[in-house]
């Protein structure tokens, strides 16, 4: 009971974290450079939200099974492999959430005053500074907001993370393929006490969400 | 408008409900190929729902229509029985299959079921026993062996026997357990290594689910399997005789 849990805190933690680093940069690179490609680049950045899980998950195989593009190296080179590994849960389940930091991010980063960032420059701020310094802090609920929401898809990840993950109790099974696989035997009674977990979790957070994100008065 | 377009929809899918005359039948993975190809020739529209039998039987338990039930064990079927899902007249069994152990085909190292705790072989997928008749055989053959508990740390299940195939096709694992019939399809990527002896005999029962409404066309799919047409296809595709 617990095991699953954690192993789904853990895997949806580590999903956000990569959401949010490469969201981030997203979001910073197409509302900030003007380039031939931006229109495209944004649609393969959102497609992860609209696809199916199950062809990110195949997408996943082909990359970084044992015998993919980046995955036949990994095994050859250092005799590691993403498949069937909570390693693996977390990129599958970055992968899914990441448009939803990528598109909160974009839109708040967008609604920044560039006269202030402007006004950082002239006083000699570096533009790492000028990020980190005055556009983040004023863009900040909304890159929260998309990283809650993240967190959230992460933690119901189900399709991808069982292509690439399996279904390995104790290893991979989170609490969505955990709750799969016991009504798949039939105990109704774990699904239903696994279902109830995963509820109060994601009530958990849509809650700590809306109490962080309330405009202060 | 829109309430005349949701009555229309309404109208449309209760039409169609009604005009669905054909049958579902529910049917063990490793009888996928096969079934399809005996569901071409069936008199009535035959639709196909194939998985590990323990899925299919949790299903119809739940009230799933199906109007067959054709596992690949003989305790999923007594199960069934049990709980009075199933015509216990029409139940027959249909087919035998046998189980090997198999390695993707571009493993040179000699496998068997005694060499399966060698330091190379990282991972071992069999059927999760309890839904999955061939994760279940393999679960008693590795146990009558005294090695199940020994590889614990070495199994990835399988959701059913045609995902432990591609696991064992894709070179995802370093062995498997699936039937011979399963083995013939991807010659080319998977290679048998051992034969399995299995503690309990590997055969498939078939039976028309109580309350189809669909009675007779369900009795014809059964009759169907086990004419010569049925039998032919199902040899052809590697499954013995009851």
């Amino acid at each position: 009971m617990l095991v699953p849990l954690l192993l789904t805190l853990k895997v949806a933690a580590t999903a956000t974290l990569l959401a949010l680093v490469f969201g981030l940069a997203g979001a910073r690179l197409l509302s900030r450079y003007r380039f031939p490609g931006r229109d495209l680049l944004d649609a393969v950045f959102t497609l992860p939200m609209v696809m199916p899980p199950t062809v990110l998950g195949y997408y996943l195989i082909v990359l970084v099974g044992r015998r993919g593009w980046l995955g036949r190296w990994l095994w050859e080179r250092f005799g590691v492999t993403l498949m069937f590994t909570w390693e693996g849960a977390a990129i599958a389940a970055a992968v899914v959430a990441f448009p939803l930091v990528f598109k909160g991010a974009r839109a708040a980063l967008e609604s920044v005053d560039r006269q202030l960032e402007g006004a950082a420059r002239t006083l000699g701020v570096s533009e790492a500074g000028i990020f980190f310094r005055v556009t983040l802090p004023l863009a900040w609920r909304g890159v929260l907001a998309g990283t809650m929401l993240a967190f959230a898809r992460a933690t119901g990840e189900f399709g991808a993370t069982l292509m690439v993950a399996g279904n390995i109790p104790g290893r991979t099974q989170t609490l969505s393929l955990a709750v799969y696989d016991a009504v798949q035997r039939g105990e109704d009674h774990l699904a239903l006490l696994l279902v109830a977990i995963t509820s109060i979790v994601c009530i958990a957070i849509l809650v700590g969400a809306g109490k962080l994100l309330r405009p202060r008065t | 408008m829109a309430k005349k377009l949701v009555g229309f929809a309404l109208a449309a899918l209760f039409v169609s409900l009604a005009h669905a005359s054909e049958i579902t039948v529910s049917a063990a993975a490793s009888l996928q190929n096969a079934f399809a190809e005996i569901g071409k020739s069936a008199g009535s529209k035959v639709s196909f729902n194939f998985g590990a039998s323990g899925q299919l039987l949790q299903q119809i338990e739940k009230g799933a229509p199906a109007d067959v039930l054709a596992t690949a064990d003989l305790d999923t079927m007594d199960k069934a029985a049990a709980q009075g899902l199933i015509l216990a007249d029409t139940r027959v069994n249909f087919a035998s299959n046998t189980l090997v152990l198999v390695v993707p085909a571009t493993r040179n190292a000699v496998t068997s079921m005694a060499t399966l705790g060698d330091a190379d072989i990282l991972r071992i997928a069999p059927g999760t026993p309890e839904s999955v008749p061939a994760g279940n055989y393999a679960k008693a053959a590795l146990e009558a062996a005294g090695k199940w508990d020994a590889l614990k740390g070495k199994y990835v299940f399988g959701q059913n026997v045609r995902q432990v195939l591609d696991y064992v096709a894709r070179g995802e694992v370093d062995a498997g357990f699936v039937y011979a019939t399963d083995a013939a399809l991807m010659k080319d990527k998977v290679r048998v290594a051992a034969t399995v002896r299995s503690p309990k005999p590997i055969l498939y029962p078939i039976a028309v689910v109580k309350g189809s409404p669909h009675e007779e066309a369900a009795r014809a799919f059964v009759s169907l399997v086990r004419s010569d047409a049925g039998r032919n296809i199902l040899a052809g595709f590697g499954f013995g005789a009851p």
